[in-house]
């Protein structure tokens, strides 16, 4: 599934301090059955945005209006851990998001998200506080994610702090690419390998 | 020089290295299931590409299936598209299928190694993340999300960077009343549930030499709830008399050959890992979660800690709490609770309905508890009743029900319901896992027994004779 190009991304961000979300919180099993990758975003966060009977819960930052139309989301440590699910990225895509920021992520989901063109940074637990606590004082507080210098400012102060990511992986974000345009290039490579295989 | 099991099989599967970049990373063996597929074979079209290797794949129907009246129709619509979409994928790209009511269906988890598939060596991968499981057998096995499914069915790699190496060991022998899946969550308690985030794991030492197979599954099964990405045990004689004569293990002489490359399979004297940690069996009891990850367990004659007594942020903690409605300090024995889960690619194997018959023999389910019993696969089911253990279940007062993942996600209609309290032999405790609102202890199938006989959390070694 092709992704817009990402290149320098400004924008408010949806704080989510709380630690450990995992990614049946992003998105519950029940909203897994479809067969087509489309309108993910409808059940994003589903029972932390509704009460059981469909109504938003207020409080949830997600569903605060002040925060509405932000393309980041900062969250807490440990971001995206459990289950597989790529439906958690695209529902993370879907709802209108980018990028996702936190001090650490689960490996599945940070994968999963950069094969689907949201940008995962992991920056500090110091500088992920300093984020929270920005965005707290102040909702329309603007965040610069800028990767091809790979930084991450508070416009605002101008604190930055660097993040990484590999030159190949920033490669396929900045221009849209995946990984099956690189390996359908390699299909010879990989049959010869096939050959040696014992089983 | 000098390298682990992990670098052995991983080092041999690298088509090429992308200068900093991850490996091209070739995969023997790829299952697939009816939720994190469809999208991967609509992309695999949309682009024009075919299944390069259809024998490296193998589809099961698992997450979504009913686990009574299989024989019906599945009613849920949403349900029936996918699982129909799993069937016309396979048959239109030559793969195998094992839909419901074939001799071969459960969970994929656990019959890849039932039929052979799951291999010493082997690089194994599947839309789920407790693809972990098939470690036990010394494979290198982790989930995938269906972007690489896609990846797998059109090029059969992925592009992955190399984890890091962590070795657990725990040394010395097991206590009555203590199984491997209190080992995991002794473990994961200790690492937390992120602490092992960027490594692949192997397991060493006494306890994992001594343990069945279905236990290191289990523990390997487990390793994703700290965060790691696989765990692996080095391959012995346990694993191949497990894996001898199955429908699709190596035979004759291939056999032979393989036996040769598999008998290298162990990590060298002075290999170096990033991490190492080491822990005595005498030190792990029955263990039981109260919170909301895998990582928050303990012993289950334990109170809950206080927020300042653990690591990490109090707010989060308080807010875990609060949803499982308990308080620091509660005890966990004699909570009443309302349902107790046996099944799942954790603890859904013979072994694990052993244990739990040698509990809830001659003894009655108690009437407060509703009992789900759901075995992994249908030969799991057909050895419950070669071992007579059918009629224990029933004798006991329970059911037991078809195979499927069932409630350990709450996909199918087997849903706890909101606020009430579980003992589940599954793998995960998150919020509304086993349906909205529901609340989960995880525990062994033998506290899940205890507790199932008693209305209460139990310690299984209050009704167990040494």
């Amino acid at each position: 599934m092709a992704y817009d190009k990402f290149q320098v991304l400004t924008s408010t961000a949806y704080p989510l301090p709380t630690e450990n979300v995992d990614t049946d919180q992003i998105i519950p099993a029940r909203f897994l059955k479809a067969t087509e990758r489309v309108d993910f975003d409808i059940n994003f966060f589903r029972d932390w945005r509704y009460n059981s009977d469909g109504t938003p819960k207020e409080d949830f930052p997600l569903n605060k209006e002040i925060y509405a139309g932000s393309k980041i989301l900062v969250g807490g440590r440990n971001f995206g851990s459990g289950s597989s699910r790529e439906h958690a990225a695209w529902s993370v895509y879907d709802f209108g998001l980018r990028c996702v920021i936190s001090s650490e992520f689960a490996d599945i989901f940070k994968n999963n998200c950069l094969n689907v063109g949201v940008l995962p940074v992991q920056v500090s637990a110091a500088f992920a506080d300093t984020l929270f606590a920005a965005i707290m004082a102040d909702p329309t507080t603007e965040i610069k994610v800028d990767l091809p210098n790979q930084t991450v400012t508070l416009v605002a102060t101008g604190e930055v702090e660097s993040f990484a990511i590999n030159s190949y992986k920033k490669e396929n974000m900045l221009n849209g690419f995946d990984d099956i345009d690189y390996l359908k290039n390699i299909e010879n490579e990989i049959s010869a390998f096939a050959e040696t295989r014992p089983f | 020089m000098a390298n682990t099991l992990f670098d052995k099989v991983w080092d041999s599967h690298v088509v090429r290295k992308v200068t900093d970049g991850p490996d091209v990373f070739f995969i023997d063996r790829h299952f697939i299931h009816e939720v994190t597929s469809p999208v991967a074979f609509l992309g695999l079209e949309n682009r024009g590409n075919s299944v390069v290797y259809p024998e490296r794949t193998f589809a099961t129907a698992d997450h979504n299936t009913p686990t009574i009246n299989q024989h019906l129709p599945v009613a849920d619509p949403l349900s029936a598209n996918q699982l129909d979409a799993l069937e016309t994928n396979a048959a239109k790209h030559g793969i195998s299928h094992w839909g419901l009511g074939d001799e071969n269906n459960g969970i994929v988890h656990v019959v890849g190694p039932e039929n052979g598939i799951t291999l010493p060596g082997a690089t194994i991968v599947c839309g789920d993340s407790h693809t972990s499981t098939h470690g036990a057998f010394g494979a290198i096995a982790f989930g995938i999300g269906t972007s690489e499914v896609e990846m797998v069915l059109s090029t059969q790699c992925i592009m992955q960077p190399k984890p890091k190496k962590m070795r657990i060991n725990v040394n010395g022998k097991l206590g009555l009343g203590v199984t491997p899946k209190d080992v995991a969550l002794y473990i994961i308690a200790q690492q937390t549930t992120s602490g092992a985030t960027g490594y692949f794991v192997e397991y060493a030492g006494d306890v994992f030499k001594e343990m069945s197979m279905e236990g290191r599954m289990t523990v390997c099964n487990l390793s994703i709830e700290m965060g790691a990405r696989g765990g692996m045990i080095a391959p012995d004689s346990k694993t191949y008399e497990y894996i001898k004569g199955r429908a699709q293990t190596p035979k004759g002489a291939d056999w032979d050959k393989a036996m040769k490359y598999w008998e290298t399979l162990y990590t060298d004297e002075g290999a170096e890992f990033d991490e190492e940690f080491t822990y005595e069996a005498s030190d792990i009891e029955p263990m039981i979660t109260y919170g909301t990850n895998p990582g928050m367990g303990m012993g289950v004659t334990n109170s809950i800690p206080t927020a300042e007594s653990i690591e990490g942020g109090v707010e989060t903690y308080k807010k875990s709490l609060g949803y499982m409605s308990f308080n620091e300090g509660d005890s966990m024995i004699g909570k009443e609770i309302d349902f107790v889960f046996l099944g799942s690619c954790t603890n859904g194997r013979i072994e694990d309905f052993r244990a739990f018959c040698s509990i809830v023999e001659g003894r009655q389910k108690a009437e407060n508890v509703t009992a789900w019993l759901v075995p992994g696969s249908h030969k799991v089911v057909d050895q419950i009743k070669a071992e007579g253990l059918d009629t224990i279940i029933t004798n006991a007062g329970f059911v037991l029900r078809e195979p499927g993942c069932s409630a350990c996600l709450a996909m199918n209609d087997d849903k706890i319901p909101a606020g009430k309290l579980s003992v589940s032999t599954s793998n995960r405790n998150f919020e509304g896992r086993q349906g909205p609102g529901s609340r989960t202890l995880l525990a062994s199938p033998l506290v899940a027994a205890a507790s199932a006989v008693s209305g209460v959390v139990t310690d299984p070694r209050t009704l167990l004779t040494a």
